[in-house]
């Protein structure tokens, strides 16, 4: 088991770098870059609101700064597509890191829901001067990137492909290194009770902020790899409403504050609502949202842990039995049952969650 | 000598006054009780004390350095450590993560390290065990006991090896063999220099535990004195029967 | 200068209407602890409601009101009985998801039944004037503004004259408290909602009398609604009163002065510069760090 598990990731990583050949009908793998693009997304949201428990709603704006920041650059430079702009991808995620800090510094002041209002707002704000400042921006027209015309198009993908899982596998590895490192414990922490950290000497302003920041940054990245792709940025869909309930919906899916949840909930439902769009009739917008907002209710009425952690208390459960079946102690879980009958206990049963207590 | 002291320390909140100019100091080394009659403002002194509420006046001073209005994290990083009444553990995090979270590190590098480094570890395991809840180390702590979780606030801070440590009723609610190991532990880590201040009904463990007592009423100090001279002041009988 | 004043009449009338339907909104904040995302949908859907009375069954816009207002008062109590109340853990957070999910749902109906092309509503005192100074104004803007002025009061006479009101300020000042004096928070929380959103229907005519609207302007409404309630503090019902005035009167003189493009984007500039100084808003209270 042990040694599955260390085996395992890498299992992935060569199924991803193999799947362009296996598949290589672009249909396919247009649904598979978009599918990675926003696992990059939502695993790198998780980095902040996941595992602080903060949920912002504003990570469009990064999205958006990212994808505007490639186009007027190649605009401005002349860039003729090809390969340059994948360069300049990480300087575009450091400018929407860059848009971050006052921003999330301003959101970070409050708490819980005029947090996330205040990320909603910053948004809107955001989308209004992409609108606005027609000089940088050209309005609601928007930017074309120039035309890329040295790919044949059956190579076209394969790029932005690479890119994609690239960005995934780096925002996970973020995600893995966060999760395993005194900051992320801290950031746990705030998650479950954020005086009590500060109270502990946990720097929570300061490790609030840098998640955030770290979030918008590859938000920036993928922002900028999605618009290249589309090949143009515009007000409405570069900087799109949708993006941040798209997000937070996988995250949820998956399982929040988890490592591979967000990964599994975006490749899950980016792919099956690319695969929907392609194949269903055009012009179901309305439909769309439908789907969208009733899979939301599902999720979150239903199944708010997520399926990874679903699925682990299944496997636990599972695995409960069997070496119950095997082991004369039928507490089975860990072993630490009997010990913790033989403790003291004092009737209070099973915690109050902290909400309760503090009410 | 006192190692903590408050110069007359006020709050009030809206037109409800907790503390009012309340003075008073605890000797290093010993263990003090503070009791009194409940919204006597034995709650509000240890939250301005730890940074959690600011002072409207006064003072508090720590080893001679003036602390007043300091951040929870400042005040924990100098050596004060505290738990709550209503025991404030992390619900979704294992037993060893809440013990970790209260080792701090200093810089970049000690942030970015790894959560659960070696040296640390084996220091979250000791006190667990001193505490007694080692076996429960990888359960989250939302699935203590109401008993358990007070113990493991109570490990939790000594991760940070603290010089005062602020009890907020740890006997309240528990059964008299954790209280029993509590009071054990509360005695050792005095007998290793620790100072203590707590906040107790128990009026038996105070008695037991205690070296002085102070008893607060109304959010001042009324008396203080050894258990037994406080147990004979008539005004703090008239503070408990009186009203 | 007269330009200025007119900008000013206009943004108080229709800071009016912003009023009705930012208080709701603060209203269910302050009793449920939750953000109501769909609030700008609803008010698209209550648009769309007086829309559909007018061209079906020929009804008066404000006669309309009284077969949308009670529907949508339903429709809130259905939704929040579904959707909101059996939400147990972390429902700050999760409400807002869900009222998200259901924003998207009533999008998603609307463009099926009336596609995203905008419409305005009908009646003739939409498009007969009247001369205020030299220039000339709708009479909708007039019977909004009165409208809002109606409802709002009456709305502050159930807060502070009734029982009810009293039962409804007890939970949105302590919702354990209110539980242990034997109030029925889960009554009152529908109840409260059911009026949020009927006041959508409301303001939705109102809005819809005045704008060209369709499915996906909800956004936008939810964008301003949300800043006004920040803007004055959330829960606090005066303050959204205030904000909502003043951000349509900003809006406004914005407009003429400079530009209509900046119009938007100057309160939002605003909004900004007043969290710097005071993270809780004009009126708000800071939450307290608790025990």
């Amino acid at each position: 088991m042990q040694h599955l598990r260390k085996v395992s990731p890498l299992v992935w990583l060569f199924a991803g770098i193999a799947f362009p050949f296996v598949i290589s009908d672009p249909t396919y793998t247009t649904i598979a870059i978009f599918a990675l693009l926003f696992a990059a997304a939502a695993s790198a949201w998780n980095i902040f609101s996941g595992y602080t428990g903060y949920i912002a709603l504003g990570h469009a704006a990064y999205f958006g700064i990212g994808g505007y920041a490639l186009a007027i650059i190649c605009q401005h430079w002349q860039i003729p597509g090809g390969y340059t702009p994948f360069y300049l991808v990480p300087l575009c995620g450091l400018l929407a890191a860059i848009a971050s800090v006052p921003l999330g510094a301003i959101a970070l002041r409050t708490r819980r829901h005029t947090f996330v209002v205040i990320t909603i707002a910053t948004f809107f704000i955001l989308q209004l001067l992409s609108y606005n400042l027609r000089s940088l921006t050209n309005g609601s027209s928007g930017i074309d990137f120039p035309l890329i015309l040295q790919w044949a198009p059956g190579f076209y993908n394969l790029p932005f492909y690479y890119v994609a899982l690239l960005l995934t596998v780096l925002a996970l590895g973020v995600s893995w290194f966060v999760r395993h490192s005194k900051f992320g414990l801290g950031l746990l922490a705030i998650r479950d009770d954020e005086d009590r950290a500060l109270g502990l000497g946990v720097r929570t302003g300061s490790s609030k902020l840098i998640a955030f920041v770290i979030s918008a940054f590859f938000v920036g990245m993928v922002g900028a790899v999605y618009s290249y792709f589309l090949g143009s940025v515009q007000p409405s869909f570069t900087f799109d409403a949708l993006f941040d309930v798209a997000i937070a919906l996988m995250v949820f899916m998956g399982g929040i504050g988890t490592l591979t949840g967000p990964i599994l909930g975006s490749l899950v439902l980016e792919s099956s609502q690319q695969y929907a769009a392609l194949n269903f009739t055009q012009g179901s917008g309305g439909l769309y949202l439908i789907m969208y907002g009733s899979l939301f209710l599902v999720v979150i009425l239903l199944l708010p842990q997520g399926i990874v952690p679903s699925a682990k208390a299944l496997w636990a459960r599972y695995q409960a039995t069997h070496t119950a079946s095997v082991l004369p102690d039928p507490s089975g879980s860990g072993g630490a049952n009997p010990v913790a009958r033989s403790a003291p206990g004092d009737g209070m049963g099973l915690a109050t969650p902290r909400e309760e207590a503090k009410a | 000598m006192s190692l903590l002291e408050i110069k007359n320390a006020a709050k009030s909140f809206g037109g409800i006054v907790a503390l009012n100019s309340c003075s008073l100091s605890i000797e290093k080394g010993k263990i003090t009780g503070l009791i009194g009659p409940n919204g006597s403002g034995k709650t509000t002194l240890f939250n301005v004390i730890t940074g959690y509420e600011k002072v409207d006046a006064g003072e508090i001073l720590y080893d001679g350095k003036n602390i007043t209005n300091s951040s929870p994290d400042k005040v924990f990083a100098m050596g004060i450590g505290r738990t709550f009444q209503l025991t404030r553990i992390f619900p979704r995090l294992t037993v060893i993560e809440n013990m970790h979270v209260a080792a701090q590190r200093q810089g970049l590098r000690g942030l970015m390290g790894q959560w659960n480094a070696p040296q640390e570890q084996q220091r979250a395991l000791e006190l667990l065990d001193y505490v007694g809840i080692t076996h429960l180390k990888d359960t989250p702590a939302a699935n203590l006991s109401y008993g358990q979780k007070k113990l493991l606030e109570f490990a939790f801070i000594l991760i940070a090896d603290p010089q005062v440590i602020l009890l907020d009723e740890p006997a309240g609610g528990v059964n008299p063999t954790m209280i029993n190991l509590l009071a054990s532990r509360i005695r050792g880590l005095n007998a290793r220099g620790v100072t203590f201040l707590v906040v107790e009904h128990n009026m038996e463990f105070v008695m037991s535990l205690c070296d002085k007592v102070t008893v607060m009423h109304r959010g001042a100090k009324i008396a203080e004195g050894t258990p037994k001279d406080v147990r004979q002041n008539p005004a703090v009988l008239e503070a408990y029967l009186g009203d | 200068m007269n330009l200025i004043i007119d900008a000013v009449i206009t943004g108080v009338l229709t800071g009016g209407v912003y009023a009705l339907m930012a208080s709701g909104l603060t209203l269910i904040f302050g009793v449920m602890d939750i953000i109501n995302i769909a609030q700008g949908a609803l008010v698209i859907l209550g648009a769309y409601f007086s829309y559909a009375l007018e061209q079906h069954l020929h009804l008066d816009l404000f006669l309309g009101l009284l077969i949308s207002m009670p529907t949508m008062f339903l429709l809130g109590v259905l939704i929040h009985s579904l959707f909101i109340r059996p939400l147990k853990q972390d429902r700050t957070m999760l409400s807002i998801l869900v009222t998200f999910a259901i924003a998207l749902i009533i999008e998603g109906v609307l463009t099926i039944l009336f596609t995203t092309n905008t419409v305005q509503l009908q009646a003739p005192y939409v498009t007969q004037s009247i001369k205020i100074g030299d220039f000339y104004l709708s009479y909708i803007y007039l019977y909004g503004f009165v409208l809002s002025v109606v409802l709002l009061a009456a709305l502050y006479f159930l807060l502070y004259r009734t029982r009810f009101g009293q039962s409804l300020r007890a939970s949105m000042q302590n919702r354990t408290a209110a539980e242990l004096i034997g109030i029925d928070v889960n009554r009152i929380s529908a109840i409260t909602y059911g009026i949020g959103v009927a006041l959508t229907a409301a303001g939705g005519m109102a809005y819809g009398a005045t704008t060209a609207f369709f499915p996906g302007s909800s956004y936008d409404l939810i964008s301003r609604l949300l800043a006004i309630i920040i803007f004055g503090g959330m829960g606090s019902l005066s303050g959204a009163l205030i904000a909502a005035v003043g951000m349509l009167v900003i809006e406004d003189v914005t407009a003429v002065v400079w530009s209509p493009v900046w119009a938007s984007t100057v309160f939002f500039i605003l909004l900004v510069a007043i969290l710097i100084l005071r993270p809780q808003g004009l009126l708000g209270k800071l939450e307290g760090r608790k025990q």
